[in-house]
């Protein structure tokens, strides 16, 4: 059945702190609601079937393949995307470390890859290694070989900021 | 200008320029950009691997009239795919296909949702032609798929008196060895929107490599003067060589549906097209008989390389010469003789890919180096070290190596940093006990030229552009492409370490056919040696521009520099400086006779591969991994190191997980669920070190580097696992089924002739 024929439904749910609502099929996908009713292109399409990880957001705290789930089922949902992370402009520590350690080349991963590195570290603020390459095992990275990946985790989990670093993030977020 | 050797920039971890807008998810892929009134395109792929078209038909039930609909009648100038050899592959197959997903048809609509039943609904009628799928089918030539022979390119490289050499030898040894296709698997999918502005002509934006390759297509293809077509780059989520030559391709496609439609089209392929359509690394057969003397020298090597190029020539021709001129290793040798061949086969055609036909014949000699240690008796480093190149030794073309390289010293480093004594025989004791698990260490030396082969930089004729604004700010006018690699952030800091700025004054236009001049394809690890060369040839003649004026001094601070590109823009005018290449003097190939130069430089490399295969299960883990190199200047060496680390990535896949399954000549596993890549659990702990020579012809000392990891983990990793289970395996890639069944077997397929 194509998206035309499909009756409309009116979903609201949380997107990145903001109460959203969209008109579109309730079978839509949620990447396709945030890519194209959204406008927030940051979660990207890169099999489509849940394998490599890059359309991955936060559902309600939970990492989720955003290509896997339908719009109805985020119905007063909380959805966390790669906009979401940087606070005012100013980048969380996450996103720091990946820039400053070469957790990022192409960039058509880093999304996904960063929303599962925070889906790790609120559950395991001081993961090991091995727990880190587990808990980015479901996406998949290219470019890296994901020692720099794995290297900015670590960082951002047990590498507290400089306390001016800090400073500086509190009073922009103010 | 400045001394080579005291760097501040150069040599430092600048940050990655355009990394901000990729943490922040704001960086712009071309899936992300929609034109008002853009409409959505897809191909309709041929089926079969080989037939006649007898009809196109339009099946019931879907409403036609609102779609366009594109063949080949369509084509305003010539349908074909220039590249290397004319008239060759079509933009569309209008008589005949030759290989499964051939583009036959394309549809456009403005609702992307209606695309997919309406492909399926397009029915092709062919008269089925006979066909080939391997190598082996190919060389029969009994089915004759391509020109008069099947023959898409051949080579013969020939060095001192091979036939004379075997009676003098202590032992000859042989070996046969393959590799199989590999996918690129870059995460983000072909894709490109075009439009037809009203100022005229064609604007393409896309997901590629090299602007001016898809720039040339067009022209043909169209029929349009140079200044009409248009060509920009878009972010590009990776790339490896897969989106070298294709992007011309879809460029095509969108730019013929875009013509009739009257309005942009998009076309994105999805994960199975992307797989099932576009270029792969070329499948290989090499076949070795070396001439040994009693003490582990090699006294000759009679080479034959094969390579299943599909069924069109699109860079096969260039693979083959690489392929072919790495396939005597790292290693002097008074006689060679190398014959190589690439065949015609009804597959998709087979394209680029990091390494670019070296990967496939350095697996063959390194794992070949191994069984020569073995029937001499002596160890695998013992007979590398007994043959490594050395300067003002020649290679298999007769170059003779100028630049200082100590590969002795490098295998020693190697060695010491592995640990490699010391846990070959603890393995070697601990794979004597009961435990299933069995662990092994192995090593491969290897080199990768860098830059283009023989006289291609020469025609290539790079130009690069840089501008200064009032502020002093420096734009890089480069076609030299940012894909991961660094390209925007190295380029920046060799700028701004010829002109004395911090990195932070220096940016990289967006590669725009309209803006920027044709420094070359962003291809054959030549970016930061070639055009990063002529980024601060270009920087310095800048310089020279306003101290010509009297504007700037000889020695300049970044505040004087400032200072006088403002009163040169304000009395003269636009600040601008351009460098174009000049092939060194003593760089001299004949294509003819294939001898002479056949790279500027070469990079160097050690890597050693320590593995654990359960012979329960016939898993293989690579456990560590140390990659040593000799990159000449490192210009970042975190951007350096993460071009390694990745490169050994896809080097472990290459060797252990990644295989393409043919099926009538189709890709069947075409998705990645059943193409597996190695995740963050499959890869070892990679560690990386550099060995720093300065080269003569590159920035700063600077070498190409960006090839050079794939050469050499499939041939360590292989050479691993003989020292684990004492098993030759001569093909990859190398699956848990594949180690059973060898295993099962008990024929060697390498032996020994003495």
């Amino acid at each position: 059945m194509s998206a035309a024929k499909m009756q409309l439904a009116e979903i609201r749910f949380k997107v990145n702190g903001v109460e959203r609502s969209v008109s579109v099929p309730p079978m839509k996908r949620l990447l396709d609601v945030l890519r194209e009713d959204l406008e927030l292109t940051g979660a990207k399409e890169g099999c489509g079937e849940g394998e490599c990880g890059s359309c991955s957001v936060l559902l309600d705290g939970v990492l989720v393949n955003s290509c896997l789930v339908p719009v109805l089922q985020v119905c007063g949902c909380e959805v966390l995307t790669v906009e979401g992370l940087a606070a005012n402009g100013a980048l969380a520590h996450l996103q720091k470390t990946f820039l400053e350690l070469g957790g990022t080349q192409c960039g058509i991963c880093t999304p996904g890859m960063m929303l599962a590195a925070e889906a790790l570290l609120r559950k395991n603020t001081h993961p090991k290694l091995d727990e880190i390459r587990e808990g980015l095992a479901g996406n998949l990275c290219r470019c890296t070989g994901y020692m720099r990946i794995i290297d900015a985790v670590w960082h951002a989990a047990h590498a507290p900021l400089l306390a001016e670093e800090q400073a500086e993030i509190d009073a922009v977020r103010k | 200008m400045r001394d080579t050797t005291q760097t501040r920039i150069v040599g430092t971890t600048a940050l990655r320029k355009e990394g901000h807008d990729k943490v922040t998810g704001s960086a712009r892929y071309i899936d992300d950009i929609a034109l008002p009134g853009m409409w959505h395109g897809a191909t309709v792929r041929s089926r079969i691997a080989r037939g006649k078209i007898k009809g196109i038909r339009f099946g019931a039930g879907i409403a036609w009239d609102e779609f366009v609909i594109v063949t080949a009648k369509d084509i305003p100038g010539e349908n074909c795919i220039p590249l290397i050899v004319d008239h060759d592959q079509p933009v569309l197959a209008e008589t005949q296909v030759n290989h499964p997903e051939e583009a036959v048809v394309l549809l456009a609509h403005p609702d992307k949702a209606r695309l997919h039943e309406a492909v399926a609904a397009v029915e092709i009628d062919y008269e089925p032609l006979p066909v080939v799928f391997t190598i082996e089918e190919s060389e029969q030539q009994q089915t004759i798929v391509w020109g008069e022979n099947n023959v898409i390119k051949r080579f013969l490289v020939e060095k001192g008196d091979v036939d004379a050499a075997w009676q003098r030898a202590a032992h000859i040894v042989t070996g046969e060895y393959h590799t199989g296709a590999q996918e690129q698997l870059y995460i983000e999918n072909n894709g490109v929107i075009a439009e037809w502005p009203e100022s005229g002509g064609v604007t393409i934006r896309g997901s590629m490599q090299c602007p001016y390759y898809v720039h040339k297509a067009l022209l043909r293809v169209f029929d349009l003067p140079a200044e009409k077509v248009r060509v920009i780059q878009e972010e590009t989520g990776g790339a490896f060589g897969g989106k070298e030559d294709y992007p011309s391709m879809i460029a095509a496609h969108a730019g013929l549906l875009a013509k009739k439609a009257g309005r942009p089209v998009k076309i994105i392929y999805d994960r199975e097209e992307d797989l099932a359509a576009t270029t792969k690394r070329h499948p290989s057969r090499t076949r070795y008989r070396t001439a040994i003397d009693k003490d582990g020298r090699l006294l000759a090597m009679e080479i034959q390389v094969d390579l299943d190029g599909g069924a069109y020539a699109t860079v096969t021709p260039t693979v083959l010469s690489r392929a072919t001129i790495h396939a005597s290793g790292p290693y002097f040798c008074e006689n060679i003789r190398i014959r190589s061949h690439a065949w015609a086969t009804n597959l998709p055609p087979h394209g680029a890919f990091r390494g670019f036909g070296s990967p496939q014949t350095l697996f063959g000699i390194e794992r070949h180096m191994d069984q020569i240690a073995k029937a001499v008796g002596i160890s695998p480093q013992e007979v590398r070290r007994r043959n490594f190149l050395a300067q003002g030794k020649t290679t298999a073309t007769g170059q003779e190596i100028r630049d200082p390289i100590d590969m002795p010293g490098m295998l020693d480093r190697a060695l010491k940093v592995s640990g490699y004594d010391a846990k070959h025989a603890r393995f070697a004791r601990e794979n004597a006990t009961s435990n299933p698990v069995k662990r092994g260490i192995g090593i491969a030396s290897f080199m990768h030229g860098a830059g283009f082969t023989g006289s291609g930089e020469r025609y290539l004729n790079s130009l690069v552009g840089l501008e200064a604004d009032a502020t002093g700010h420096i734009t890089v006018l480069v076609s030299s492409t940012e894909f991961g690699q660094g390209t925007n952030t190295t380029l920046s800091q060799i700028a701004a370490e010829a002109l004395g700025l911090p990195h932070e004054d220096v940016s990289v236009a967006q590669p725009d056919t309209q803006r920027v001049p044709n420094s070359g394809p962003t291809v054959a690890s030549r970016t930061t040696m070639i055009v990063g060369q002529l980024v601060k040839n270009a920087a310095e003649a800048l310089a020279g521009t306003l101290q010509e004026k009297k504007l700037l001094g000889e020695k300049f601070t970044a505040e004087e520099f400032r200072a006088a590109c403002a009163a040169y823009t304000e009395r003269i005018g636009a600040l601008r400086a351009e460098a174009r290449y000049q092939a060194p003097k003593d760089i001299f190939w004949d294509d003819a006779a294939y001898k002479g130069e056949a790279y500027p430089a070469f990079a160097w490399a050690v890597y050693v591969a320590e593995v654990a295969v359960d012979t329960r299960t016939y898993t293989t883990q690579v456990v560590n991994f140390y990659a040593l190199q000799e990159v000449g200047r490192v210009i970042n060496p975190l951007l350096a190191a993460g071009q390694i680390e990745g490169g050994v990535a896809q080097g472990v896949g290459y060797a252990l997980y990644e295989k393409v399954v043919w099926k009538d000549g189709r890709m069947s596993n075409n998705q990645m669920t059943n193409y597996i890549m190695p995740t963050a659990v499959d890869v070892p702990n990679i560690e990386v070190f550099f060995e720093e020579m300065p080269c003569e012809h590159g920035p700063y000392g600077a070498k190409g580097l960006g090839e050079l990891p794939h050469d050499g983990p499939a041939p360590a990793i292989l050479n691993a696992i003989q020292d684990a289970t004492g098993v030759s395996f001569t093909s990859i890639p190398l699956l848990p089924e594949d180690m059973y069944l060898r295993m099962a077997e008990t024929a060697e397929t390498v032996g020994s002739e003495k």
